[in-house]
């Protein structure tokens, strides 16, 4: 047997076969040498243009039409058309089976490096962290997202596309806040969640009747005023699931309303556990395809050449750029978590007095991949670095943290940085900024005042004084009072409970048409 | 380990999208094209092209935070210690940048097809066509396939459905197929004598019902159907009118190219049939081709009723007003010999502005000249008068390039229903 009859194959040109073989090659390494486990993977070759699509409706396969998409599309095509943009090399779905998406124009060897990546590193990861066991749901997504793409669909049939699109701005205006971040009583099941919908359609459409519609009102039933402790408490305040709340107890909202608010809730929540897990995860991917390529060329199934491709795109990824450089834009997820993981693999196997101090469980215990599996499945971001993020990697990177108070008037001061009196607080700093409860403003529902005009009341607790962009803000109350039909109001005020700005917002007359 | 090819499937799956994109950014594109289509040349323009839409009108709103006290870790650290204070980067322009993102979304670019462009373009824009609307629905026949028919010329018989409603009625009928009977036919050349005769009458059965039952049966013949369906035809004509004389310089001349062009397409749009006559006059007028029009070299004095006559002689012998939407526009710098306004004022109110839709009049100026500040000229007072008298008739001043398109979209604003009807 020759040489290249080892091979997976030569040269740029891959056709299907070769994809199966790599496919099959890649599947050997990451369950026989890594230890992974993966949802069934379904490969799809795709163009350009169809990546494109991909993108522009946040890499799901399939979406409801709305124009918010249509403007990214229109956005990214420029920047691609002006190569200002590459496009990603694949996109990869948190499915079951996990679908992975390659562009035609890859050459074999950006393939394998996709497959691996993508198929193997983002699978596994997507199948064995907590917080995507907690909070999605792998088999549904997809019938879920035909059922709300159909949904939509339906509702602009029946109640026109302009009162649809008013929906769903308010809603993807408020969809940051459509989250449940603390663990309910179950999690989600997003089949089940369809069948349901179905259900209560039937069962609106079986009950309704003419009758009950104009039956007069009358006014309030008693003046007897609820006291705050318990009106609070049947409303379910505070609440910080803003879409939720509306979606429960708006008074004015048709039931399709409620259901395509409770669809883009599902959705965010659904997208809720990749952004608090963007390091691990792109880490997780990068240092599985590294490990698989580099083992799929000692095996001589890669050429050298392929494999010096394979590390030019491999470097470019994990490229960091330093805080002076024009290209900076903050730490890349790739080379961070690529980093660490590293780190990790350096000091279970080869530590070093340090390390022994800092890490005294997996030091030199010699079992990578054991070590990396728990943690993959058992961290996010924010916790996943400040417990694992190692003096030595704050040295090679030379973090140092700065702190910007702007009643300061000398300027920033330089806080921390890598030395032995600032380790601790470089990666409790460092680890903040992954923390998302953190990230996202603090807004509650806190109370209704229903005896008076039923003005829905919220609170920005300010954290470190940063209030919020006063048009943005404007904008969203706006959306928010749509919604609600009545006067929305918005309290800024900081932890001793003063109150900074307060907004208040009315409701268009077209939202009570809509 | 699944792989699919999904690269034939349909692509542009965001192209409702885009659409309900420009729908609503509609307002903001069509300034864009507006601005774009001043600086380029017409046939450029109407090619379709970049264009760059402010995002921020466009913008979805979310809570987001700024100012405060910051914390952050960065990487690449050369000499700074710890207690170091470092001076603030210019702090109005330095933030947006820092955040990565901001700047390259401010506006962006992006590209419009020529459909989308010149839809665009032209959306608010409408010939005030009005009087003869009707005619716009003249009609005549087309024809169009409308199913099958039982009866027909043999020319229209379509042996695809004869055949294949033959094949229907021989299986629920149970004809007897062929193989069958050669199979009982072999069967009767070595066979006993009394199976003999029972295969004998069992052929016989067999070829009386396949008598009975024939391979194609008139009744299964079937007739293409054509049915004719009115097709409404609009048809128009324009009438280009140049003053080539010689007081017209380059410049006026390619002001006037312009809106002709211009002319042109929004008239191709708005009609399946467009013809162009061009006149070019000095004091004599003849009709040209595209190329004499634009380029030829011609020079003389001037005398507009040449023009006029010319193109009334043209819609008598061509162009019935009855099956035509007539439309004219007129080029000049505005000079006439003054014996001719007489001459020219008759023939536009008795013979020409009677028959045409519209009629625009582009006084055509030097570069670099305002427009306001350009005298009356005699052709100018002409017209004014005839307008003031409720003709169909619009007239503009023009220097440059840039005005073109903004003149154009004027004189064919898209008119209220009373300012229409007073027109």
């Amino acid at each position: 047997m020759t040489a290249t009859d080892q091979l997976l194959f030569e040269g740029a040109d891959w056709d299907f076969r070769t994809l199966q073989r790599i496919c099959d090659a890649c599947e050997q390494i990451a369950r026989d040498e890594l230890g992974l486990d993966v949802y069934p993977n379904q490969i799809e070759v795709i163009t350009a243009e169809q990546m494109l699509d991909a993108y522009s409706s946040v890499g799901m396969p399939l979406f409801y039409k709305h124009w918010s998409f249509g403007k990214h599309f229109a956005f990214q095509e420029a920047s691609y058309r002006k190569g200002l943009m590459g496009l990603a090399y694949e996109i990869v779905i948190n499915s079951s089976p996990c679908i992975s998406y390659l562009m035609e124009e890859n050459t074999a060897t950006m393939q394998t490096l996709v497959i691996a990546h993508a198929a193997f590193g983002h699978n596994h990861f997507f199948k064995n962290n907590y917080l995507f066991k907690q909070w999605t749901d792998a088999d549904g997504i997809l019938d879920y997202l035909e059922f709300a793409k159909r949904y939509v669909a339906h509702c602009e049939e029946r109640h026109g596309r302009l009162a649809v699109e008013h929906t769903l701005d308010a809603a993807h205006a408020l969809m940051s806040h459509g989250i449940d971040r603390y663990p309910g009583k179950k999690s989600l099941d997003l089949r089940a969640e369809e069948k349901r919908a179905g259900r209560r359609r039937a069962h609106e459409e079986r009950e309704f009747n003419d009758l009950w519609r104009t039956v007069p009102t009358g006014p309030a039933k008693s003046g007897a005023v609820l006291d705050v402790e318990r009106r609070r408490q049947m409303l379910g305040l505070p609440q910080e699931n803003l879409l939720y709340f509306l979606e429960k107890t708006a008074p004015r909202l048709k039931p399709w309303q409620r259901e395509i608010l409770r669809i883009v809730r599902h959705i965010a929540q659904y997208f809720y556990p990749q952004s608090q897990t963007k390091v691990m995860n792109e880490g997780t991917a990068t240092y599985v395809h590294y490990r698989i390529i580099s083992r799929l060329h000692e095996q001589g199934r890669l050429t050298d050449g392929n494999f010096l491709e394979f590390l030019q795109s491999h470097t470019n990824v994990v490229f960091q750029p330093e805080f002076d450089d024009p290209r900076y834009s903050g730490f890349n997820p790739y080379a961070l978590g690529f980093a660490m993981m590293q780190d990790i693999e350096r000091i279970v196997t080869n530590p070093e007095a340090e390390d022994r101090d800092w890490f005294p469980d997996i030091a030199g215990t010699g079992d990578t991949m054991g070590v990396l599996r728990d943690i993959w499945a058992n961290y996010r971001d924010e916790s996943f670095i400040s417990q694992y993020m190692s003096p030595r990697l704050m040295r090679r990177f030379r973090m140092f943290h700065l702190h910007d108070d702007p009643e300061e008037r000398a300027g920033i001061l330089v806080d921390a940085i890598h030395d032995e009196r600032g380790y601790r607080r470089l990666r409790r700093e460092l680890a903040r900024q992954y923390d998302v409860g953190f990230i996202d403003p603090n807004i509650e529902v806190v109370d209704v005042d229903l005896a008076g005009d039923r003005r829905l009341m919220l609170r920005h607790t300010v954290v470190k004084g940063a209030q919020l962009i006063e048009a943005d803000a404007k904008r969203v109350l706006q959306h928010l009072a749509d919604l609600w039909t009545y006067d929305v109001s918005l309290v800024e005020a900081d932890a001793s409970g003063t109150v900074l700005k307060e907004y208040v917002a009315n409701p268009r007359k077209i939202a009570a048409v809509a | 380990m699944h792989i699919v090819d999904r690269r034939l499937n349909p692509g542009s799956k965001s192209l409702e999208n885009r659409q309900r994109f420009l729908r609503r950014a509609k307002a903001l594109v069509q300034g864009a094209v507006k601005k774009s289509s001043q600086s380029r040349d017409i046939k450029d323009v109407l090619e379709g092209g970049e264009v760059s839409v402010p995002i921020d009108g466009m913008d979805e709103p979310r809570f987001r935070r700024e100012g405060g006290t910051r914390d952050m870790v960065l990487p690449g650290n050369k000499k700074f210690v710890e207690g170091d204070i470092l001076p603030r980067p210019n702090q109005s322009g330095g933030r947006g940048r820092g955040a990565g993102e901001g700047d390259s979304e401010d506006t962006f670019r992006f590209v419009l097809s020529r459909d989308e462009f010149v839809d665009l373009f032209l959306d608010d824009l409408e010939l005030p066509d009005l009087a003869k609307r009707k005619l716009a629905e003249v009609e005549s026949e087309g024809i169009r396939r409308a199913g099958y028919t039982t009866s027909g010329s043999p020319a229209n018989i379509s042996v695809s459905r004869t055949v294949s409603r033959a094949l229907a009625r021989r299986v629920a009928l149970r004809r007897p197929r062929r193989e069958v009977l050669e199979a009982l036919e072999a069967e009767l050349l070595d066979c006993s004598e009394e199976r003999r005769a029972e295969l004998m009458a069992e052929i016989e059965a067999l070829k009386s019902k396949m008598r009975r039952i024939p391979f194609i049966d008139p009744i299964d013949i079937r007739y293409r159907r054509f049915e004719t369906v009115p097709k409404p035809v609009a048809q128009a004509v324009m009438f280009c009118l140049m003053d080539v004389s010689g007081s017209m310089t380059e410049h006026m001349k390619d002001l006037a190219k312009r809106f002709y062009m211009l002319l042109y397409v929004f008239l191709k749009r708005r009609y399946r049939h467009v013809e162009i006559v061009f006149i070019r006059h000095t004091d004599r007028a003849e009709e040209v081709d595209e190329q004499t029009f634009f380029y030829g070299p011609a020079s003389g004095g001037t005398l507009v009723s040449s023009a006029l006559q010319a193109m009334h002689d043209i819609v008598r012998s061509r162009f019935r007003p009855a099956d035509w939407n007539i439309y004219a526009a007129q080029a000049s710098d505005g000079d006439n010999s003054y014996a001719d306004g007489e001459v020219a004022s008759r023939l536009l109110t008795d013979n020409i502005l009677p028959v045409t839709q519209f009629f625009a009049y582009l006084e055509v100026g030097q570069e670099n000249g305002l427009s306001y500040e350009m005298p009356n000229s005699a052709l100018w007072t002409l017209y004014e008068g005839l307008r003031a008298n409720g003709a169909p008739l619009s007239m503009r001043k023009v220097n440059e390039r840039s005005e073109i398109f903004p003149v154009f979209h004027d004189l064919f604003q898209r008119r209220g229903q009373q300012e229409r009807t007073g027109s």
